[in-house]
């Protein structure tokens, strides 16, 4: 049960978001920017990282929601989804994301953990500062975003169809058009 | 030296914000909402709630900037900021901001650490719903920040007067627009060039 009074019927971010929808919209505008605007790196490579960090913080609704999304712009490759969670170094993606993933990681730890060698290993392997900058602070976003649907003790519903739906819904539509769904039309446009 | 390329004088989150300002503007808007927009919490409160988080995580800039901000709120009184930071039950706080503070803590080592009894607990002393969800969503995006401001190594000063001047306008105008827009040179030179 959650630690408060939310909406009914709304999982995970949702309830929260419908529950004070004044701090929703930037929340949805920057994961909007983040995964789904405009980036020289891929909507899967992004999406790959939220799902990484979320599965190492261990928040179920984040990383399968985040996991479908994933699989979604990956040609619907739930299996790679599920190699870059638990082995990311032997998993079949760049080697640019995988040193990526490094910083994602020391990101999800706390940020002085980032070193200086797995930037210049980022770096080596062809990523940009602005590719850099997008992977810490995505990293350091579902920190956030983690914290906020387990900090409040959402319901997280064990449907994995209700993922995989929704994560292609996500893929082709993004964040703030599916936000409308559940916000006020003021609130969400 | 920080991991890319920032803009240079503008030191903490200032330069990230400067670097990629598409991610800025929510970021923004977010902290202003949180700690700064209308709530039956006062602004000194959560900035203190902000500071803490940020004093867990070990983050320089934002407890220092943050702690200004709250000290700006309360009459100056940085010797609660440093109290609240160091011990919190023992400050002259509220019941009920020492409940909210531990609910805080626990979203800091993690989300499935924040405890019912905890919670039950700022209920009794008062908190509502509402408290409580901004308590949670301000150690949470302060858990966003920090790892922000030290994930890219910005260039966090040691400068008390800058961290004060900035308190003052944060408690003053909020978030929504730089509390430093332009880069300072006297602080740029001072900068290690190492």
């Amino acid at each position: 049960m959650p630690h408060i009074q939310l909406p009914e019927g709304l999982p995970g971010i949702r309830g929260a978001m419908a529950y004070r929808p004044e701090t929703a919209r930037p929340l949805n505008d920057l994961v909007e920017i983040l995964l789904h605007g405009p980036n020289s790196l891929t909507a899967g490579e992004r999406e790959l990282i939220a799902t990484y960090v979320s599965s190492e913080n261990d928040c179920f609704y984040c990383q399968t929601i985040h996991g479908a999304v994933a699989a979604a712009s990956l040609g619907d490759n739930e299996a790679l989804v599920k190699k870059v969670k638990y082995d990311f170094e032997h998993a079949e993606i760049s080697e640019k994301l995988k040193a990526l993933l490094v910083i994602a990681g020391q990101v999800q730890r706390g940020g002085k953990q980032v070193t200086t060698e797995a930037v210049v290993c980022a770096r080596y392997l062809g990523a940009t500062n602005l590719e850099i900058h997008d992977t810490v602070l995505i990293a350091a976003a579902f920190c956030m975003f983690n914290r906020y649907v387990d900090g409040l003790a959402t319901t997280q519903p064990r449907d994995e169809e209700m993922y995989r739906e929704r994560g292609k819904r996500i893929a082709r539509e993004g964040y703030i058009n599916i936000s409308k769904e559940y916000l006020p039309a003021e609130i969400a446009d | 030296m920080p991991h890319i390329s920032l803009p240079e004088g503008l030191p903490g989150i200032t330069s990230g914000f400067a670097f990629r300002p598409e991610t800025a503007k929510p970021m923004r808007e977010l902290a202003h909402t949180l700690l700064h927009g209308p709530s039956t919490l006062t602004p000194a409160e959560r900035e203190l709630i902000a500071t803490y988080v940020s004093s867990q995580n070990d983050c320089y800039f934002c407890q220092t900037s943050h702690g200004a901000a709250a000290a700006a709120h309360l009459g100056r009184n940085s010797d609660l900021v440093e109290q609240v930071k160091s011990d919190f039950l023992h400050a002259a706080v509220s019941e009920k901001l020492k409940a909210l503070l531990m609910i805080a803590g626990q979203v800091q080592q993690g989300g499935k650490t924040v405890s019912s009894e905890a919670v039950e607990k700022a209920r009794l002393q008062g908190a509502t719903d509402l408290e409580i969800h901004d308590t949670v969503l301000i150690a949470a995006a302060f858990c966003m920040f920090n790892r922000y401001v030290d994930g890219l190594a910005t260039w966090q000063p040691r400068d008390p007067a800058m961290y004060s001047k900035m308190g003052e306008h944060l408690a003053t105008h909020g978030y929504l627009t730089p509390a430093i827009s332009t880069p300072a040179p006297e602080l740029s030179a001072k900068r290690p060039r190492s």
